[in-house]
Parts: structure tokens; sequence; C-alpha cells
């Protein structure tokens, strides 16, 4: 018995920390509509921060209470910095814009904390007058999980007066429920949105700060914690404080006990949660119908079929780029099996977001699904490579038929979550399942039959199936599915209007998506002769996005420019020492100077020399 | 003539408040049907279990002897039922013919279809619905470039693109200039006409009512309080009460036309 309530105790002090830093990210995301990737970060340099104030102040009680508040209070001022300078030119951008925007200031962070503290991980002092244990029903309690127990609804209570007994407190929840009308009621919204923001990079920082007696400080401490903050502001409802609060109650207690039957659970318990959660309600348990959206975005052009010139130029660069295994080195052949694969997987991304209006947070699942996929049939099943190829994407298929079901449900960020959470579920899967999937040290030695097992004749062999895949794709653009997509994705009302299944037709495109992204995973698996767990990860699935989004996601060829381009930086940049700054800058640079990406650039281009022309005929 | 819809009985409450009581009507075909009310009225509530977006709490329609009740909004369009939004529902990242294609498309159970090209698909077709609503000037052009007005008439050409027998029309004029309203519904009445479609539509414009419907229904508090053509409308003392506000102004206006 007493055991049990020991680990409801340690439950509850998880959920204390992961609720500052999942308050933080509703609010922001209440009142701005911002998913902000970079939240883990301010999490993380929380930490760090507190770890050098309070070593160096030596204090005692008071120096450690200190340190971790003005280390909060430094967090929050790195806030401001960031909503200033980046956020508040993006409000208005697309989610998928502020994501990946928010993904570069991540990038930029890793580096900068690399560099400040050096890649060793910090084991932090305890918090002085609370180093020891209290012996609860027989079982030995840490005192300072007793601390963190009460200060979890303390800052809730804070958080709740804040709202309700301040001006400042009333605006932010009015702005949560309706931006314009704030705006028009002539709020200062820049104002407004800073604070929030400072506030929600407070709590961060505050959570972080808090977890050094607890945890050794890390620079894996961003990425490991922004999921499971992620799936905590879902399920509580995106922009609910109190939700945050109890979905950590939730997912912590849950975890405490769960492990106790089942050790491994712990990596995919929030997502199998949030997944129920999100089929049962799909705006999160405190969460109001129409939060899922943020800023409405421009309708596009209408579709426009290639001219006779462009189809010549793509002839012509499609037939000096199958001759180019002829002319350049192996490894440069091995390249371009890169840039292929890449290309297919981010034009069935850009299918689903661009064409499906389906934001897609997961979709490296599918690549992942199929490359293992593949993997296993050869390595396990004894199945040649060829009948691979075609039964490897099937699966993929076949998983995306499945998530997608559950998916096609939500709409916006919610959905953009739920497939978050489906590629976390088949990670952990992939992670945990060693005696099939190999674990961390994955899947070796996958490599093509002996007649495709040259550079070049494998270079053929992605150059059919992923030319030809992104060939399909770009087919059925144009075909009515395509079309009936893009109705759905302009307006769900009009589309049932005139007798459109909206929801089945959703469905079967994430299930083409995912089929296509497995015929890239399964390709991709043959070049590199291996899988592992990080084909279906987070940062796979972000790759993706920035390919389309660097591409221009308006644009049928955006995907195609962004991937190449993408491929192309990564080889080069991923050689220097702070590759990862370098990439966030160039993101950063491409989301706040040329939105629209290097498709839209290019077409703005054209544009401008046509009426250059046209005024010098004139 | 012959009936195309029977509406029997509606009723429908929320919460505690009767939108709709015991609503009945027959629609006959190629009739222009107007139904009026003051706002809060059940007007909506009406419109919307008659397209199936709501399942009424008592009573039936049936469309041609064909029951509506319990069956999906896109079923009911499958069965030969049209309609137009208060405020316009297009595909804004089409064309304007792209848009009507679609209607097409979907009437021809073709939007699995993986390898054609939907702008090469029924265009004859579309375009002849586009001219229909004189919009033909405009098939080339961005959605999301067009007027309001023309929009409107956009969603018209659509509702008419798979021979409708009956075209549900939800405040057809709102939110457009006097004289566009007039142009607009002269054409729906022409069209009417000529190709025998029922309509039903509510309406708060009443130059737009007593020009052009065959027959007003007037709701008030979720009943039926009078039915007729425009003058029998126009008379009614209880509608005068009700909807008109049977204030000094249309006493002055009856005294005058009585003079």
């Amino acid at each position: 018995m007493g055991f049990y309530f020991a680990q409801l105790l340690t439950g509850l002090a998880n959920a204390s920390s992961l609720f500052l830093i999942a308050s933080g990210l509703s609010i922001i995301f209440g009142v701005t509509r911002i998913v902000n990737f970079a939240h883990g970060s301010l999490y993380m340099v929380g930490a760090y921060l507190a770890y050098t104030l309070v070593s160096a102040m030596d204090l005692g009680a008071f120096g450690f209470w200190l340190g971790v508040l003005v280390a909060a209070a430094i967090v929050g001022l790195i806030g401001l910095l960031i909503e200033m300078t980046i956020l508040r030119r993006i409000y208005h951008a697309p989610e998928l814009f502020q994501l990946v925007a928010t993904f570069g200031v991540l990038l930029i962070f890793q580096d900068a904390t690399l560099a400040i503290w050096g890649a060793q991980d910090l084991l932090g002092p305890r918090a002085p007058g609370l180093d020891g244990a209290l012996r609860i029903m027989g079982e030995p309690i840490p005192e300072y999980d007793l601390a963190l127990i009460a200060i979890g609804p303390l800052v809730l209570l804070g958080i709740w007066l804040l709202f309700r007994k301040t001006r400042w407190g009333v605006l932010v929840r009015a702005a949560t429920q309706d931006r314009e009308m704030v705006a028009a009621l002539g709020v200062n919204q820049a104002w407004l949105f800073s604070a929030t923001f400072v506030l929600g990079a407070f709590l961060a920082g505050l959570g972080g700060a808090l977890q050094i007696p607890r945890e050794t400080v890390s620079l894996q401490m961003d990425l490991s914690v922004i999921g499971e903050a992620f799936v905590i502001v879902v399920i509580g409802g995106m922009g609910s404080v109190t939700g945050a609060y109890v979905a950590a109650v939730l997912i912590s207690v849950l975890n405490a006990f769960a492990i106790l039957i089942f050790p491994q659970v712990s990596i995919v318990l929030p997502f199998i949660v949030m997944a129920i959660v999100l089929t049962l309600r799909p705006h999160g348990l405190f969460g109001a119908a129409g939060s899922e959206h943020g800023a409405p975005t421009e309708p596009e052009q209408p579709l426009r079929l290639m001219g006779e010139k462009g189809m010549m130029i793509l002839f012509a660069a499609m037939a000096v780029f199958a001759l180019s295994p002829v002319i350049v080195g192996d490894f440069t052949t091995v390249l371009l099996v890169d840039v292929m694969v890449a290309t297919l997987f981010a034009v069935s991304l850009h299918f689903m977001m661009g064409i499906g209006g389906m934001v897609s947070f997961g979709h490296a699942a599918y690549f992942g699904i199929g490359a293992y996929a593949a993997a296993m049939m050869v390595k396990q099943l004894g199945i040649g490579m060829l009948p691979t190829i075609f039964l490897a994407p099937a699966v993929a298929g076949a998983g995306a038929l499945f998530f997608g079901w559950f998916c096609v449900r939500l709409s916006g960020v919610y959905l953009a979550m739920l497939t978050l959470a489906a590629a976390q579920i088949l990670w952990g899967i992939t992670f945990q399942w060693q005696q099939f999937t190999g674990g961390d040290d994955g899947i070796v030695g996958v490599w093509p039959a002996g007649w495709a097992s040259s550079d070049k004749v494998y270079f053929y062999l992605a150059f059919v199936c992923c030319i030809g895949g992104i060939w399909f794709l770009r087919r059925a653009a144009h075909s009515p599915f395509g079309y009936t997509l893009r109705g759905i994705r302009d307006s769900r009302t009009r589309a049932e209007a005139i007798g459109v299944d909206s929801r089945f037709h959703q469905w079967m495109g994430f299930t083409l998506a995912g089929a296509v992204a497995g015929l890239a995973g399964t390709i991709f698996a043959f070049s590199k002769g291996s899988v592992f767990p990080d084909s279906l990860g987070i940062a796979q699935s972000i790759d993706g996005l920035i390919m389309v989004l660097l591409g221009g996601i308006h644009a049928l060829a955006g995907p195609i420019l962004g991937a190449g381009v993408f491929v192309m930086i990564e080889d080069w940049v991923t050689r220097l020492a702070y590759w990862r700054v370098i990439f966030g800058i160039i993101i950063l640079v491409v989301v706040l100077l040329a939105p629209d990406g290097i498709a839209g650039g290019i077409n703005r281009l054209f544009a401008r020399i046509r009426a250059v022309r046209k005024g010098g005929t004139a | 003539m012959n009936t195309v819809l029977e509406a029997r009985n509606l009723s429908k409450a929320f919460g505690g408040i009767q939108a709709v009581d015991d609503f009945s009507f027959d629609l006959r075909r190629g009739e222009f049907l107007a139904l009026i009310g003051p706002n809060g009225a059940g007007k909506t509530t009406c419109f919307n279990m008659l397209n199936g977006y709501l399942k009424p709490d008592r009573g039936s329609v049936r469309l041609q002897g064909k029951e509506l009740v319990g069956i999906r909004p896109r079923k009911i369009w499958r069965m030969g039922v049209g309609r137009t939004f208060q405020i316009t529902e297009t595909f804004l990242s089409m064309t304007v013919l792209e848009n009507v294609q679609m209607a097409l498309i979907s009437y021809h159970r073709r939007c699995f279809d993986l390898f054609s090209r939907a702008t090469r698909l029924y265009r004859d077709r579309a375009e002849q619905l586009l001219e229909l609503v004189s919009m033909q000037e405009h098939a080339s052009r961005a959605c999301s470039e067009l007027a309001y007005g023309d929009l409107k008439r956009l969603e018209l050409a659509i509702a008419l693109a798979h021979d409708p027998v009956l075209l549900l029309m939800d405040e057809p004029t709102a939110g457009m200039a006097p004289s566009e309203r007039v142009a607009l519904m002269a054409l729906t009445a022409e069209i009417v006409a000529r190709q025998q479609v029922s309509v039903v539509f509510t309406e708060h414009d009443m130059d737009v009512v007593f020009a052009h419907a065959h027959r007003i229904l007037v709701l008030n508090r979720g009943e039926l309080i009078a039915e007729g053509t425009g003058s029998e409308i126009r008379e009614n003392p209880m509608v005068q009460e009700v909807y008109l506000g049977g204030g000094a102004v249309f006493e002055a206006e009856n005294e005058a036309a009585s003079a």
C-alpha cells in the first residue's frame, strides 16, 4: 500500500514539472496561436542558468530559490527577445511557418547552449534543506518531490489569480477566446502578446530550473520534454491552463503506475492517452471548439497545367539528371539518391498538407514504416528486393490507413498533434521492441539484390521509383481526386453540399500520402543498407516540413525544389562544427523574408520580368 | 400540379425553446416559395431540417414521396436537392469554371478518379451552367477575385449542376446591394420558370419577396401564422402586427392607398 502511495506521489511531483512547461505553452498558444517548438529550449536554458547561478552563489537554501527565480526571469527576458525579433513578424503566417520558425530557434538554442555550457551532462546541486527523504507509510519520499507537489498547484493558483483578478489577465482570457475582438476594442496587441510570451517563457524557465535537483542537465532536455509538453497541452485543450494541470496529473500518475506493469510503456503512454482523448473529445478535455486553427490563410491561386515550354525544360532537366551518374562520381550518385528520396518524401507530405490541407507533424511515421517493413521483409522474411519495393509501401499505406482514421476526425493543430502522436508511438515501439526491430541498434545489412548493388544501378532503380512516385502524385494533384481534396480544404461545407464525403476522401488522401512516403522509406532503407528509429523520429518529420516550406507550400514544384536545396544545404552544413546555428538561421531567413519559399520567389521574379517586358514594349 | 415536397408537422426544440412548432407545407413543381418571419422566427431551423443538417424532433419531409428525415445532407443532395448559402461557400483556390466542374465531377461519382485531368471533365456542361447565370466571361478567373454578387451567381450555377428538382436558398441576397438583389432574384426566377425547379428561400428583403415569390409562408415564434400570395400577405393583419410592426407608417400607407 505504502509503495503504491509513493508511486502516486512521484507521479504528482512529475506532474508539477510537466505542468510548468505545458501551462506556458498553452498560454502562449491561447493568445498568440503559435505552437512554440522552442518551448523545450527555454526549459533547457532555464535548467542550465539555474545550474550556473546556484553553483556560483552558494548561499544555501536562500541562494537556491533565488537562483531558480533569477534563472526563470532571465528566460522570460530571452522570451521577450525572441518574441520581439522573430515571432512578432509571423503572427499572421500559417501554423506551419510558425512551427518551422520556432524549430529554427530551437536549433540556434541547441548550439548556443553547447557553446556556453559544453557537451558534458551537468549534475545539479540538491536543494539545500530539502535534500533528505521523508518516510511516508514506510516508503522514503524525497523532500524535494513533496515541495514540487506543492509548487504545481501554487503556480496554478497564481496563474488563476493573475487571470481573474488583474486587467491584464482578463485581456489574456479575452484574447484566448477571440483575438480579433480584443484588437477591435483597441487593446495594444503587440504589448499583450509580448507580455504573454514572457509569462510563458518564465514558466518554462521555472520548470527547467526546478528540475536541476532531480535530473542531470543535458542538451537533450529540449526535445525530450517538448513532445510530452505538446501532448499535455493537447489533452488539456489548447489555451486552457486548468486543462494543462489536469492532463499533467493524468499522464504522470498513469505513467507512475503503468511502468510497474509494463516498464517500456512510458515512451508511448502519453501519446496513446492523447490519441484516445482526441478521438473522444476533438478539442481536448477543456478546449473550446474553434481553438484548433491558427491565423486564416490567404486562398491560393488556381493550379495551372504546365505549358509546352515548361514541359521541355522539365524533360531536359530530367534527361540531364538521368545521365548524371555517368558524369559524376559514385559519391555524388549516392547523394543524388538522397535527393530523390527526400523529394519523394517532401512531395508526399505536400500532397497531404498543400493539397489535402492536413498539416502533419509526424509524416516520418510512414517513411519509417516503409523503411522498417522493407528491412524486416528482406532480413527476417527473406522476401526479394523487388517484391519488397511493392509490399513495404503497402504496409506503410496500411499504417496510414489505421492512424488516418483517427486523424481525419480532427483538424488544424489537433490533427497535426495527433499525427505527431502516431509517429511517436511508432518510434517508441521500434525503440523498445528489441527482438523485432533491433531497438536502438536498428536493422543493418539491408542491401539491394545483387544485380542492383552497384551505386549506378541502384541510382536508376531509385530514379524509376522516386520519379515515378513524384509523377504519380503530381498527376493525382491534377486529377478529380486531387481537386476534391483541395475543395475540402477550401470549404468543407461546400464539399459536403455537392455530395462529397469529406472525411472519407481525406482519409484516403492521408493513406495515399502515407503509402508514397513509405515508398521513399523503402528506397532509403536499401540505399543506406540499414534502418534506425531516427527514420520515424521528430527530426525526420520536421525535415520534411522544412523542405515543403523552403520550396513553397502553394506550388506543386515547391517540395521538389525545397527537397533538392535542403539535402544540398544539409550535406554541406552538417560538416561544420556549429551547423545547427547556421541551419536555424537559414530557416528563419526563409520564413521571415521569403514566406512563399523558393517556388514563390521564382514566381515573383517571373512576374516582375514579365511586367518589365510589358512596360518595355508598350 | 404535382407536389414536389411535403413537410408535415415539423417540430424542433433547443433546450426549452420551441424553435419550430408543428410546421407543415407543400411545394408544387416550379413553385417559388418564400419563407419569411422576423429574427428568431425559426426560418433557419426550418431550412436546416429540410436540407438534413438538423434532425427534427417530430415530423417528416418527403421529396417526391421519399422520406428525407434521417438522411445525411450529401445524400439529400444526391436525391436532387441543391442549396446555396447565406454566406457564400465556394472553392476559393479554383477558377469559376472548376468550381462548377467539381459539382459535376461529384455528381458523376468521379471523385476517386486519380488519372484524369479534372479541368478537362464536363467542361461543356459547366460552361452551359455558367452561361445560364451569365458568368461565362468570368469562367477562367480565380474564385477568390470575384465580387460578392458574382460569387452568389456562381453558387447558383453550382446548385443547378445536378439538375435538382428542389433548390434551397438561405437568404440568397444577404450582403448584396439593392440593385444586385433584384437582378439575382430575377435571374433565379427566370431559371426556375425555364427548368421547372422548385425553390424554397428565406429572405429579409420584402421587395425581393413580394416581387418574385409565388407564395409566401410567414413564421413567427416557430409557428406558421399566414400563407398566401404577396398581396394576401400584405393585407393580412396578423402579419402586419407581428412581422411588419403594424405601426403608424403602415396605416398611413394603407390610407394613402385607399384614398
